[in-house]
C-alpha cells in the first residue's frame, strides 16, 4: 500500500532519498569529535596562554599534525551539517535559505582548509 | 470560519507555554552548537596566527586575555561541554535508549550539572595556567 498520489510523486515533492547521508554524517562526525575534541580542548587549555615558540612547538610531532588536522576536518563537517539544519528550519525563503547554506559550506570549506594549511606550515619550518 | 472557531486558542501558544527541562535543553542544544561554529572561525584564526609568526599570535593572544576574550573563551568551553554532553544523550537516544520520562529528565538534569562542573573546572586550570606562563 503506498500512500503518495501519482499526482504528488510527478510534480517530484517529496524526500529525495538522500537525507540519511546527512543524517549519517552528522552522527558519524560527533562520534569521531568526542575523542578528537576533548583531546583538542585540553591541548587548547594548555596552549592558549602560553609563548609563542611553546605553542608551535606543539605542532612538531606527526600524531598531533594528523590528531589535530582530523580534528578540523571533523569540527567543520559537523559544523555545516548542523548550521544547515538550523537554516533549513527558520528560513522559509527557498533561495534565501539555499544562498545562505552555499555560503556555510563555503565559508566551512575555506576554514577547514587555511586551518590544515597553516598547521602544515608550522609543521613543516620548525 | 466561524466565530467560535477564531476564539479557539492556538495550542500549545508560545507566550503561555510553560518551559520545560526537556525543551529547554534542546534549544540550547542548537544555541551551543551556533556558538561553537562560530568559535570555530576563532581556531581557525589560531592556526593562521600561528603560522603567521610572533607579532600575529601576540596580537591574537592579547584578545584572549582581554575581558571580553575571556567572556568569549568560558562561553566557549561551556558551549562545548554542553554540547558534548547532550550530544552523548542524543547519540545514547539514536541507538534506541532513555526516551521514558523520568530518565529523559534525568539525563538532562545530569547534562546540566556535568557541562557546569567541567566548565568551571576549565576555567580553574586555565587562570592557574596563565600564571604559570606568565613567569616562563
Amino acid at each position: 500500500m503506498k500512500f503518495e498520489t501519482d499526482l504528488h510523486r510527478a510534480k517530484g515533492l517529496g524526500s529525495a532519498k538522500r537525507g540519511l547521508i546527512h543524517w549519517m554524517a552528522q552522527r558519524v562526525t560527533a562520534v569521531a569529535l568526542i575523542p578528537l575534541g576533548i583531546w583538542f580542548v585540553g591541548a587548547f587549555l594548555l596552549l592558549i596562554f602560553a609563548p609563542f615558540d611553546q605553542a608551535r612547538l606543539w605542532l612538531s610531532s606527526p600524531w598531533v599534525v594528523t590528531a589535530t588536522i582530523l580534528f578540523v576536518l571533523a569540527l567543520f563537517y559537523h559544523g555545516c551539517l548542523g548550521m544547515q539544519g538550523i537554516w533549513e528550519d527558520y528560513i522559509p525563503h527557498e533561495g534565501t535559505r539555499w544562498g545562505v547554506i552555499l555560503a556555510t559550506k563555503f565559508l566551512g570549506i575555506f576554514l577547514s582548509l587555511v586551518s590544515i594549511v597553516s598547521i602544515l606550515k608550522v609543521y613543516l619550518n620548525p | 470560519m466561524s466565530s467560535l472557531q477564531q476564539k479557539r486558542p492556538l495550542s500549545p501558544h508560545l507566550q503561555i507555554y510553560k518551559i520545560q527541562i526537556t525543551s529547554l535543553l534542546s534549544i540550547l542544544h542548537r544555541g551551543t552548537g551556533i556558538l561553537l561554529f562560530l568559535g570555530s572561525i576563532v581556531w581557525a584564526l589560531w592556526f593562521v596566527a600561528l603560522a603567521a609568526g610572533p607579532e600575529s599570535y601576540g596580537q591574537l593572544q592579547a584578545l584572549f586575555l582581554h575581558p571580553v576574550g575571556l567572556l568569549f573563551l568560558m562561553g566557549w568551553a561551556f558551549s562545548f561541554f554542553y554540547h558534548l554532553c547532550n550530544g552523548l544523550r542524543h547519540l545514547m537516544w539514536d541507538l534506541g535508549y532513555g526516551y521514558d520520562m523520568p530518565t529523559v529528565r534525568f539525563t538532562g538534569w545530569a547534562v546540566v550539572g556535568s557541562s557546569v562542573v567541567l566548565t568551571v573546572m576549565v576555567g580553574v586550570i586555565g587562570f592557574m595556567l596563565m600564571g604559570i606562563w606568565n613567569e616562563v
